[in-house]
């Protein structure tokens, strides 16, 4: 079963695709541009649709998804951990 | 799927262009000419009319797109025959002439010196005849060229990025080579991912143009924003479906133009394209505006990929709904129209993904009902320029 969903390796987020995510639950993931699977602990509960991070980060470092830039962080993430508007933030506007 | 000889059922118009629907319109040029346009509505069954709050006292580009929008909505070959009214007489006629120029029946009223009594009269006159005229019309086989799709996301979340709209882009990739002419927008939508559209550009021409137009709206986002633009761009329910920033959702919005169509050219605002393609249009991102001019610019099918399940439809452009959202799928099913939930199972290819809108699209445009056709949704939603005078 797929939990989650990363666009393309190298990203630094993946996208939970499931209903239900609890904290400390093994989670499956599929990285679909390169059909590659990987596994990762939740650190947090997280809705369906929503972001964990795939790597620890600090304040102030950029967030990679699609291959692209999509924001930067406002507060530590740890891997595992939901990335949301809590500790991710635009760079426009 | 095999697109080399598809083809579909549809009504050719007086111009040459193929319609897949075959509404008649009353359509008011402005407010006060809606409760006359919703009795003739109400009087000749099979008749549509479009309600809608402006049409007084604009000026300028903003009064320019109003016509454009309206002549446009007209003539879209969706559109069988048009009755227009109008408080003014003169006005009425400037419309009904924009929409003659394609051929079809067209017929303006002026309500001044008439009241709503003697012009509901008149008009339902004429509407009974061109209803009963459009009834005999029949639909005939048509090469796929002749179709011409828009797409245009809403109430995204991060299974668009991810699912419904590399869905559309693997649509429209396959669409691209046939000859369709092809439309996106949403010209805010696509901040922090501009620099991948410009580089999908033909030209150096239609990259300056859409650098252009992008830039001019950075500056109305810039000119008219608070602190920022949380939970407008991206929107609260964008924001519940887990997406984050705007280069986060813009980069999820271009999924939908696939990955070898070129964008060949730049429109306005309404503009109809000139020839087959892809085209961008300068719009705004709100759901009903975007689609409305899409319409207004001939559009004859539209492509909607939804996350958290944006339930839009439009009067005479039928909304094909896309989702790969489980819960939305489960929670909103009288609303999706292609359930691609497996692409995230890895049930289903991005290919058959997108074969599955296409089968959809082609039995939308030989007559099957939208969800949201079925269901009432007819959003006419004009876009506004700056205010009044």
């Amino acid at each position: 079963m797929i939990h989650f969903v990363v666009h393309e390796e190298g990203d630094g987020v993946g996208v939970v695709v499931v209903e239900g995510v609890k904290q400390g639950q093994e989670l499956n993931g599929w990285i679909m541009e390169d059909d590659k699977d990987m596994k990762i602990v939740a650190q947090s509960d997280i809705p369906i649709g929503h972001k964990l991070a795939l790597k620890d980060y600090k304040p102030g470092d950029t967030v990679i998804k699609y291959g692209v830039d999509i924001g930067k962080v406002v507060a530590p993430i740890k891997k595992g951990e939901h990335t949301h508007v809590q500790n991710l933030k635009t760079k426009r506007w | 799927m095999d697109l080399a000889k598809a083809s579909f059922w549809g009504y050719k118009r007086e111009n040459g262009r193929i319609g897949v629907r075959n509404h008649v319109l009353i359509l008011p040029v402005d407010d006060l000419s809606n409760a006359a346009a919703q009795a003739v509505e109400n009087n000749i069954k099979g008749t549509l009319a479009l309600p809608h709050p402006y049409g007084r006292l604009q000026f300028g580009a903003d009064l320019d797109l109003h016509f454009r929008t309206l002549i446009g909505t007209g003539a879209n070959p969706n559109v069988a025959a048009v009755v227009v009214i109008c408080i003014e007489e003169g006005w009425a006629k400037k419309v009904a002439d924009g929409i003659a120029a394609t051929g079809k029946p067209v017929s303006y009223f002026g309500i001044e010196q008439h009241g709503d009594h003697d012009t509901i009269l008149r008009a339902s006159k004429k509407a009974k005849e061109y209803v009963q005229w459009a009834s005999e019309l029949r639909r005939e086989e048509r090469p796929l060229k002749d179709l011409w799709v828009s797409t245009k996301c809403g109430e995204s979340d991060t299974t668009s990025g991810c699912g419904a709209n590399p869905t559309v882009g693997n649509a429209f990739d396959k669409l691209y080579p046939r000859g369709v002419t092809l439309l996106f927008g949403e010209t805010t939508e696509l901040t922090g991912g501009e620099h991948l559209v410009a580089a999908r550009c033909r030209n150096d021409e239609v990259r300056k143009k859409f650098q252009f137009v992008f830039d001019r709206y950075q500056q109305v986002i810039e000119r008219h924003k608070t602190s920022n633009l949380m939970d407008s761009q991206p929107t609260k329910g964008n924001i519940e479906g887990g997406l984050t920033t705007i280069e986060e959702k813009a980069l999820g919005n271009i999924q939908k133009i696939g990955r070898k169509c070129t964008v060949d050219g730049v429109l306005d605002k309404a503009e109809a394209p000139t020839g087959p393609g892809l085209w961008f249009m300068d719009s705004s991102s709100a759901a009903a505006e975007m689609v409305t001019l899409c319409a207004a610019a001939g559009y004859t099918v539209h492509f909607f990929p939804t996350g958290q399940g944006n339930v839009i439809g439009n009067p005479i452009l039928p909304v094909i709904k896309l989702c790969a959202n489980p819960r939305t799928v489960r929670t909103m099913s009288e609303h999706i129209d292609v359930d691609v939930t497996g692409l995230l199972r890895k049930e289903m290819s991005p290919d058959q993904a997108g074969d599955k809108l296409l089968e959809c699209m082609f039995r939308t445009a030989n007559g099957r009902l939208t969800a949201a056709e079925a269901l009432g949704h007819r959003e006419f939603v004009l876009t506004r320029l700056y205010e009044s005078a």
